[in-house]
Parts: structure tokens; C-alpha cells; sequence
């Protein structure tokens, strides 16, 4: 009795090379986590490093000054981003709600599934593609726009807002609604007064998530937003700076103080995006937990 | 339904005329007053009479519920026993027409609330979960509400007025046995009661509108046995106001609220007698072994 089961602990078989694979695999895991955050340190370092010397109030404050004049500063690209995703986000952002509250609360799933498979699809088309297309739409034959420009990120955000939108709203538990139509509530108002503030976190979060991605958009903008004047303007009707476009310009300057302001510039394009970032995950865990309750 | 009803209609849509004489006779404050009485029954014996007919319900091709012939008694409390999956909570969602909500559900036959069929056309499916209300397993109250949002939620729809609302609101509190509790705390959030109080919350949502019938579905299975005791006893005073159907795993608790029990088993109803005898000296034998535990 007692031989057999020494024979047993102590056969080692092949537990050996087991245990050698279980630690190849895990340096090599742990390997591709310390790379992809190296990766962010190295950017975010890179560019704080070059960029927070010309950061200035007045770098802020001013508009960018005429080919090659580098006393000015960023404010016309601030305001124009600003105006172009404001505008961007007031129509994707309830589209894509919409579509998701379709999607999770009234079509059958012969619908639902392709719809999602469009809006993956959709995500996936290089955004040089959605510039062509909303230069032939708005641009070709106008003149270029900061509402052109919009409606390109638009069409960038939806799918993002849409899909977020319906990972949440699939989350509400079916408790709830089920609650409401044992009080008679109605469909439509269980949607609006249960469903969707109950999700109102999470839905937050995506609408955030696309902004942040919106903001950083070049390709369209170099498409359907291509003119514009120096000074700060709000008007879409016109061509709006934008920090893309600021960045870019400045970097095929050949003037080393323009360099600079690219890189000033782009760092207050990558704090706007990672503010955006952690605030949208502090609504996501907010949401989860009243779900979770 | 409202036609063999006038009280209950009258009660949705005007104001009630005890609460008006009340308030015209000059009581100081009547929301207060009505709050410390416990509330009076508030019906006839003979209103909240509910019947099925060959009911039977389906899950696609599945027979949930195979033709069952039942009289629930006014002002009774009904308990439904029987295994896992014999479909009793499919049986009593038939009665709200929350079966049918599932995609692919259906159910035939006749549900009669005071002889009048709620499957009939004519009714509309909201009018019946104002008459028939419902409390679920796990305390469900709404979670980005507060304690008295949570409770006036089903009375949103009638356009009754704030006052109306938050009287309403205070009565079925008190109904529900959860006034003296919460009664300083109406504005913060419903989910932040403990359980047992959340469900006698989701007790209130459902007394709110004033049903005739209160549907449970094992209401205590997520309750310890302090908060399941404080609902039982509610259980008894809310019987003299609505027509209860409970559904129970627990042979015990039907023992102690109910005064018919029901036993089914397969889909088929087994058994229907005063809880004593189904208990004692059950005509069946598969009733009989089964309260004795020797299935299930």
C-alpha cells in the first residue's frame, strides 16, 4: 500500500517538461504586458518630454500665427476641435443610443446579430474611407467645413457609441424590467425611466470613449476641413482649425520652434484623451456596480 | 373588468371619495393620520375572485402548464406547491399575462377576474397588471430610484397629482408594513434598504396601484429568516385587501400563510384542498409524499 502510493508522488512523468512550458508561457506573458505599457510610457513619456516646454498659458490663449510665424499659439485649434466634436458627438451620440436601444430592447435576434456585425464592420473601415466619402457628400462641389468634418467623425463615433451602448444595456438585469411590466408600465417608458438610467454610466462611458477617439481623427479632417483661417472661429459653416491639423502643419514646418509646437500641441491632445479615458472608466465601474446591486 | 368593478375604477382615475370627505372634514393632516392607522380593509368579500379555465401554457412547443381548472377565493391566501419545474411560477405568470412576455411563450384558456376572462380582446394587457400585481423572487427595486419613487413608479401613468401620488405612496408603505422604517429616509435610494425591507418594498410598489389580486413567486427565497417571518405576517393582514397567490418551495410557509394549498406536479394540479387537510390527510398519494418529503 504504502509503495504504491510513494510510487505515485514520486513519478514524475512528464511534469517536468510541463512545468518548463508553464513558465515559458508565463515570461512570455508577462513579457507582452510590460511591452504594451512601455509602450504607453514611452509615447506619453516622449511627448511630454519634448512638448511641456512650450506649453504655456499664452501658447493656450493665442491663435496660431501665418505660415512659418511661431509666436502664436494653439487657441484656434483648441476651439475648432472643440466646436467639431461638440457638433460630432450631438449626432452620433443619439443615433447610437438609439441604434443599441433597438437592437437590445426591440428587434428579434435575426436583426440584432447583423445590425451588430455592421457596426463592427463600420468601425473597422479606415477613416481616410469615411473622409472620401464626406468630401463626395458635402465638400466636392461646397467648400470645405468644419461641419463637413464633423459628420465624418460622426460617422466614426457611431459605432463605437452604439456597440458600448448595447454591451451596457444588455447588462440591466431582466429583473427590472420585468418589475416594471408587472406595474403596467409601459414599454417605451420602461426604456426611458428603467433601462436607460439604470445603464446611464455606462452609456456615459462609451460616449466619452468616442469622443476621446474623435478628437485625435486626422484623416477626415485633412479631407473635408482642409481650409481654414488663423483666427479663432466657431462658425461650422466655415473651415475650422483643429488640433490634427495643428499638429500636422506644424510638423512639416521646417522651423525647429514649430516642432515644438506640435509637440506642445500634441500633448494637450493626449491629456484631453486620457482624462477622457479615466473619467469614462469611473462612470463604467459606477454603472457595474449598480447593476451588480 | 371595471364594469364589474366601479370602485376600483373610480379608484384610478378620481379621486377617492373617503380620502376627499377626509380632507374636507379639515383633518389637520390626513397623509399623517392615515399613516399611523393600520390600513382598513378596504373591499367587498366578493370582489378579487379569481378563476382559471383549461388554462394551459406553452414555451414553444412545450406544455408548461397542461389544462388546469382553479378557483382562487376573495380574500384567500392561495399557496402553490410542488417540485422544481412542475410549472407553478409558469401558471401564475398566465394570471398577470407575464407569461407571454418571453419570446415564444404563449397560453390558452380562460383567466376570469370577477367572472370577466383578462385574456378577453377588449382588455388591454396594462389594465391587467393593474389589477393583478406581481412580487418576485429576489427583491427588484428600481435602482436609480429612491424609497418613494421606487413605490409611486406604477402610479406615474394615471396623471394622479404629487399629493395623490405621495398619499398613495404612504398608505401602501404602511400597508407593506415598512412606514416606520423608512418614513425619514423616502429620498434616499431604494437599494439601499436591507433585503428583507426591499422586498416589502417591492410589496408597496405592487399595493400601490391597488390590485385586486398580489401574485408572489417564492418572495421569501432570497430572505433570511427574520425578513421571511415579517413578510409572512404581512401576508396575513394583506389578505383582508387582495386576493394572494404564493408560489413556495417551502412546504412549511405554505403550512403557515396559506389557507387553500395547491399541489401540482408535471404541469397537471394534483391536489386543491384547505392547507390542514392537503397537509394532514391528502386525498392523493403522490401529495401525500411529497409533503412527507419522500420526493421533490
Amino acid at each position: 500500500m504504502a509503495d504504491g502510493s510513494h510510487a505515485l508522488l514520486l513519478d514524475r512523468g512528464n511534469l517536468k517538461r510541463r512545468n518548463r512550458v508553464n513558465r515559458v508561457v508565463e515570461i512570455g506573458s508577462s513579457i507582452g504586458a510590460v511591452i504594451a505599457v512601455a509602450v504607453l510610457v514611452i509615447v506619453v513619456g516622449s511627448v511630454v518630454l519634448k512638448g511641456a516646454g512650450a506649453l504655456s498659458w499664452h501658447f493656450l490663449t493665442t491663435p496660431s500665427g501665418l505660415f512659418g510665424d511661431t509666436s502664436g499659439g494653439m487657441a484656434n485649434a483648441l476651439v475648432g476641435t472643440l466646436v467639431i466634436v461638440a457638433i460630432a458627438a450631438a449626432i452620433a451620440i443619439p443615433v447610437g443610443i438609439l441604434v443599441a436601444i433597438y437592437t437590445t430592447e426591440f428587434a428579434s435576434s435575426r436583426f440584432a446579430h447583423p445590425i451588430g456585425f455592421v457596426l463592427d464592420v463600420l468601425n473597422g473601415v479606415p477613416t481616410i474611407i469615411t473622409g472620401i466619402f464626406v468630401y463626395g457628400l458635402l465638400v466636392a462641389g461646397n467648400k470645405p467645413s468644419g461641419f463637413a468634418g464633423s459628420v465624418a467623425l460622426a460617422i466614426v463615433m457611431l459605432p463605437i457609441v452604439a456597440r458600448t451602448a448595447q454591451e451596457v444595456l444588455t447588462l440591466v438585469p431582466a429583473t427590472l424590467k420585468e418589475a416594471a411590466h408587472a406595474l403596467g408600465i409601459a414599454r417605451w417608458r420602461t426604456i426611458l425611466r428603467i433601462t436607460v438610467p439604470t445603464a446611464a454610466g455606462g452609456l456615459i462611458t462609451g460616449s466619452l470613449l468616442a469622443v476621446a477617439r474623435a478628437a485625435g481623427e486626422t484623416a477626415p479632417l485633412l479631407l473635408c476641413n482642409f481650409i481654414f483661417a488663423q483666427g479663432v472661429l466657431t462658425d461650422p459653416g466655415e473651415g475650422l482649425a483643429s488640433i490634427p491639423l495643428f499638429i500636422f502643419q506644424s510638423s512639416e514646418s521646417p522651423s525647429p520652434e514649430a516642432h515644438t509646437q506640435a509637440w506642445a500641441a500634441a500633448l494637450v491632445l493626449i491629456a484631453f484623451v486620457l482624462v477622457l479615458n479615466v473619467v469614462a472608466r469611473a462612470f463604467y465601474a459606477r454603472s457595474r456596480k449598480r447593476m451588480g446591486a | 373588468m371595471h364594469n364589474q368593478n366601479p370602485t376600483e375604477a373610480t379608484a384610478m382615475t378620481e379621486p377617492n371619495p373617503e380620502q376627499q370627505s377626509r380632507q374636507e372634514a379639515g383633518a389637520p393632516a390626513p397623509l399623517a393620520a392615515a399613516a399611523e392607522q393600520p390600513p382598513a380593509p378596504r373591499r367587498d368579500r366578493d370582489v378579487g375572485e379569481l378563476e382559471l379555465r383549461g388554462l394551459r401554457a406553452f414555451y414553444g412547443g412545450n406544455e408548461a402548464v397542461k389544462g388546469i381548472d382553479l378557483p382562487f377565493k376573495a380574500n384567500d391566501v392561495t399557496a402553490i406547491i410542488g417540485p422544481s419545474g412542475c410549472g407553478k411560477s409558469t401558471m401564475v405568470r398566465c394570471i398577470n399575462r407575464m407569461h407571454e412576455e418571453i419570446a415564444g411563450a404563449r397560453a390558452e384558456g380562460e383567466v376570469l377576474l370577477d367572472g370577466l376572462d383578462l385574456y378577453d380582446s377588449r382588455i388591454d394587457i396594462v389594465a391587467v397588471r393593474r389589477a393583478v400585481g406581481m412580487v418576485f423572487q429576489k427583491p427588484n427595486p428600481f435602482p436609480t430610484m429612491s424609497v418613494l419613487d421606487n413605490v409611486t413608479a406604477g402610479l406615474r401613468l394615471t396623471g394622479a397629482s404629487r399629493g395623490e401620488m405621495d398619499d398613495r405612496a404612504r398608505q401602501a408603505l404602511v400597508g407593506a408594513g415598512l412606514w416606520e422604517e423608512v418614513k425619514n429616509r423616502l429620498k434616499s435610494p431604494g437599494v439601499g434598504l436591507s433585503g428583507g425591507q426591499q422586498q416589502r418594498l417591492c410589496i408597496a410598489r405592487a399595493l400601490a396601484v391597488e390590485p385586486e389580486v398580489l401574485l408572489m413567486d417564492e418572495p421569501c427565497s432570497a430572505l433570511d429568516p427574520v425578513a421571511t417571518l415579517k413578510i409572512e405576517e404581512l401576508i396575513a393582514e394583506l389578505k383582508q385587501r387582495v386576493t394572494i397567490v404564493i408560489v413556495t418551495h417551502n412546504m412549511q410557509q405554505a403550512a403557515r400563510v396559506a389557507d387553500t394549498t395547491v399541489f401540482m406536479l408535471d404541469g397537471e394540479l394534483v391536489e386543491v384542498g384547505p392547507t390542514e387537510k392537503l397537509f394532514t390527510t391528502p386525498d392523493d398519494d403522490r401529495t401525500e409524499q411529497y409533503v412527507t418529503g419522500k420526493f421533490g
